[in-house]
């Protein structure tokens, strides 16, 4: 028997660590070669790390959140014949950044004794799940009319204390209510017992925020923390915009894309940054400098399973509707497998956020930082609209946007807004040259 | 005679009455007691303790009856041996005066008013008592019926004469030749047995189908054992039909008429609750069969009277009443309590001695309940090898499915003080393993109870 050890190979170009977002494997799993081992998150994408080799699961190099230098050792497995591990002095040294190394490469070295193997790195075994175990589930919940076991102290304390013990959940053996639960009843009340009544639930559950929860929560308060945001709501009429594209799409060719809304606003976009170029922009605030990008790079915020990711739509101002439509639906299908590549993933100057259906009437949306715009779409409604005789019925949506307000002032923004929407309402105009 | 006003108000000083008022006493509650007897009750006074006596007495007696007769393996010989029972029935009636004594130092202390006279209900808050120096009106707050219990008497077999209940047979003038029993339950047996080991001929004569009914057979086979080894005649099936001369007239199993010739018959067909002579009519409580109806804090259906021990029912044990009465007391103090014990033990005071405490297998099963059963022989215990009592068992039922002990029993010599931890054990709601992880001296009896514990877990050590 020899130890093998998997070290985080390198994950993507320039990536010197990354956030360990799950482990698919336990010490003392039997693994056996390309099964996954665990998931790394760095930037935006998250990796699999698959097992070269065959073994059984040792040690863990680290738990969920922990962010680990490229070339770390990640897994030590046991395996047959000959390890491949380091000997235990070693260890310490090949914890730290190795990024020149080949990913899972391990030098063939003689298993060190036993003894030395052994110490300290290994965690200490958890203890025993007495709860799982059949008949001894702690809190067990009492059938109807079951008395509450409890020792005489116990149902003395509760009387006297007005507690009825039928409602107290025991965690003792059996069942048993102890003074603990006692205890924790006086403190917390009752818990939640069957579904015949309401009662308060006083659980806290604890839920560490890693992985893409964290990225998303250290990039929102950058963004508010350094961004004054300033936030103008507009309403569109997009009757006409509508109509234009039921047409589009009931004519339109086998092959071509589904029209939503979004490439007509990225096509808008497009026309009015060309007009205030300094909207498609990245704010370095740290040097100063403000990035006025040519290309219009249209972040495109995306809800999936584990939080929101913002794939990126390159170079709108060279595409046309059709080809915006489709690159709008490869990013969203991507961003929800998990599958966008990095790529994909940055580079973006100007933001669109929308929640489609659940668009709302306003939002205040939180800038893309580093960029210094970002158009919200609000829910298209059918409105009575004053045509300066009779109300008519009218398809409105409103954008809220919201802008750098160090770099943008209230009048850019909102002639940037007006554009937008003379553009939307009047579709024709999108696509009219020069 | 002045009238006397108090909180509390106890009728009847036994077990039941005289820690309730002792505990009321203690809680600063201005307490009355009233007794027509000495206090004590039916425990101290014709009960428990003069029949512990009296059973000590005989088995030491036949443990040198047994000497010098020979049939003892241990080598130890006597040459003479006699009896004076007089002194023997004397020495009985001074541990009874000394805990009476005992007794009533102690309401003393508690700065109870003992009032010595029969008691009776005027109305619910108003009791009358005939003292030697006249009427005595008290009126209480709360008043606690404890007037307990007495023999039942058989009516072909009215007591007088030849034809006595317990009480008489624990004062005796001499051991009668010839003792017919009359029922085969456990103060019977206990008398009977007694009597066997003094020198009696005796005869038991019980109507089930055999002795100490309310246990299982199991439990009842070694007390068999040891009295057919005694001597004694046990007639099952059989009915007292009456008394003529120096015989007792009864019906077997099989129809025919059969005389016993007795020069005592004991009777001990059971005990009924006391619910007459104290004006019970008077305040018209409602009734739960023979007895007083109570709920879980004692209470009768009338305001402020409690009523305690045996004149509430079954259990009729003197350590049920003395939990009542410690509770009733508390409650009358103001303090919340209500009636939440699981565990009362019955301690059968036969050779050898039986204790019980919860279900038995079989009411376990009858209940529902999906049972493992432990049985740890005592011939498998050293402790009980070198007193000569390998006879019996420790056996505890616990549920299958998380192993909550639901009841122990045992049988076996001295098995009575193993009630203790029995009790311990349901009281606190051990599961097997609390008891198989409880380190249990050795060499002691003791040890069978976690045995039986281990046994039931499929894992015994010593058998």
């Amino acid at each position: 028997m020899g130890e093998y050890v998997i070290k985080l190979p390198d994950v993507g170009e320039g990536v010197a660590e990354a956030e360990l977002v799950e482990w698919n494997v336990k010490i003392g799993d039997l693994i056996r070669e390309d099964m996954v081992l665990a998931a790394v998150m760095t930037d935006k994408a998250t990796v699999e790390i698959p097992s070269p080799v065959d073994g059984e699961i040792i040690w863990l190099g680290g738990e969920i959140g922990d962010v680990i230098a490229i070339g770390s050792p990640l897994v030590r497995l046991k395996v047959e014949g000959e390890g491949h591990a380091a000997p235990a002095l070693e260890r310490e040294t090949v914890a730290k950044p190795a990024p020149e190394q080949p990913p899972v490469a391990a030098e063939e070295k003689p298993a060190a004794p036993k003894q030395q193997r052994e110490p300290a790195t290994r965690p200490a075994a958890a203890p025993k799940d007495v709860a799982s175990r059949p008949g001894f589930a702690a809190g067990t919940p009492r059938k109807e009319g079951d008395k509450p076991l409890a020792s005489p102290a116990v149902r003395q304390r509760a009387r006297e204390a007005g507690v009825d013990l039928r409602q107290v959940p025991g965690t003792g053996p059996a069942g048993r209510i102890t003074h603990e639960d006692l205890e924790a009843f006086f403190a917390h009340g009752p818990q939640k017992q069957g579904a015949s009544a309401l009662s308060p639930n006083n659980q806290v559950q604890e839920i560490k925020v890693v992985g893409l929860r964290r990225k998303i929560a250290e990039k929102m308060a950058l963004s508010k923390s350094r961004i004054p945001h300033i936030t103008y709501v507009e309403e569109v009429d997009v009757t006409s915009l509508e109509e234009l594209r039921s047409r589009l799409n009931a004519s339109k060719r086998a092959d071509q894309p589904k029209l939503t809304l979004l490439p007509f606003l990225m096509r808008a976009m497009v026309k009015a940054i060309a007009e205030q170029p300094q909207l498609n922009s990245v704010y370095d605030d740290e040097a100063n400098i403000i990035h006025q990008h040519g290309g219009v790079h249209i972040g495109i915020a995306a809800q999936t399973g584990n939080g929101l990711v913002v794939p990126v739509v390159r170079h709108a101002e060279a595409r046309t509707l059709w080809d915006c439509a489709a690159e709008v639906n490869l990013l969203a299908e991507a961003a929800k497998t998990g599958t966008a590549t990095r790529e994909q993933l940055t580079g973006s100057t100007i933001t669109i956020t929308s929640l489609g259906s659940m668009g709302g009437v306003v939002t205040t949306p939180v800038i893309n930082h580093p960029e210094v715009a970002i158009i919200g779409v609000n829910k298209i409604m059918m409105r009575p609209v004053w045509d300066g005789t009779n109300f008519i019925p009218r398809k409105m949506m409103n954008l809220s946007s919201s802008f750098d307000h160090r770099v943008i002032d209230g009048w850019d923004a909102a002639v940037f807004i007006q554009r937008i929407k003379t553009l939307l309402e009047t579709p024709a105009m999108i696509f009219v040259e020069g | 005679m002045k009238d006397i006003s108090c909180k509390l108000l106890v009728i009847g000083a036994g077990p039941g009455g005289y820690v309730c008022a002792i505990r009321a006493g203690q809680l600063n509650v201005d307490t009355v007691i009233v007794e027509a007897g000495r206090v004590g009750g039916t425990c101290l006074m014709v009960g428990c303790i003069p029949s512990k006596a009296l059973i000590h007495a005989a088995d030491e007696f036949a443990k040198v009856a047994r000497f010098a007769a020979g049939k003892t393996p241990l080598g130890i010989g006597v040459a003479q041996h006699s009896l004076d029972f007089t002194q023997t029935i004397a020495w009985k009636d001074g541990i009874v005066s000394r805990l009476n004594n005992g007794v009533a130092g102690l309401l003393k202390k508690a700065n109870v008013k003992i009032v010595t006279g029969r008691a009776r209900f005027r109305d619910g808050k108003t009791v009358e008592v005939e003292t030697l120096t006249g009427l005595q009106i008290i009126r209480a707050e709360n008043i606690v019926i404890a007037t307990g219990s007495a023999p039942v008497e058989v009516p072909s077999l009215p007591f007088g004469g030849n034809v006595i209940s317990s009480t008489e047979a624990l004062s005796l003038e001499s051991v009668p030749e010839r003792l017919a029993v009359v029922g085969g339950g456990y103060i019977g047996l206990e008398l009977g047995t007694a009597y066997a080991k003094l020198g009696s001929n005796v005869t038991v004569i019980e109507a089930m189908d055999r002795i100490l009914p309310q246990y299982d057979a199991e439990l009842t086979r070694p007390i068999v054992k040891h009295l057919n080894g005694l001597g004694v005649k046990l007639v099952t099936g059989a009915k007292a039909r009456g008394v003529k001369g120096d015989a007792l007239l009864i019906e077997t199993a099989d129809g025919k008429d059969e005389r016993i010739a007795a020069d005592k018959i004991l009777v001990t067909v059971g005990r009924k609750p006391v619910t007459t002579g104290w004006g019970l009519e008077e305040i018209d409580l409602d009734m739960d069969g023979r007895f007083v109806r109570i709920d879980e804090k004692c209470r009768t259906s009338m305001r402020g009277v409690h009523a305690i021990g045996d004149v509430t029912g079954e259990p009729m044990l003197a350590h049920r009443a003395m939990a009542q009465g410690e509770m009733v007391a508390e409650i009358v103090a103001g303090q919340n309590r209500a009636w939440d014990r699981r565990a009362i033990a019955a301690v059968c005071f036969t050779d050898p001695e039986i204790v019980a405490v919860g279900l038995s297998p079989d009411e376990a099963k009858k209940a529902g309940h999906e049972i493992k059963v432990g049985l740890f022989p005592f011939a498998a215990n050293g402790r009980a090898m070198t007193q000569e009592g390998e006879d019996g068992f420790v056996r505890v039922v616990a549920l299958a499915s998380n192993h909550l002990i639901l009841g122990i029993q045992a049988v076996g010599s001295g098995v009575s003080e193993l009630s203790a931890s029995f009790a311990l054990a349901l009281e606190m709601g051990a599961r097997l393993e609390d008891i198989a992880g409880t380190i249990h001296a050795h060499p002691t009896q003791s040890e069978g109870f976690p045995e039986a514990a281990l046994k039931a877990l499929g894992h015994a050590i010593h058998i």
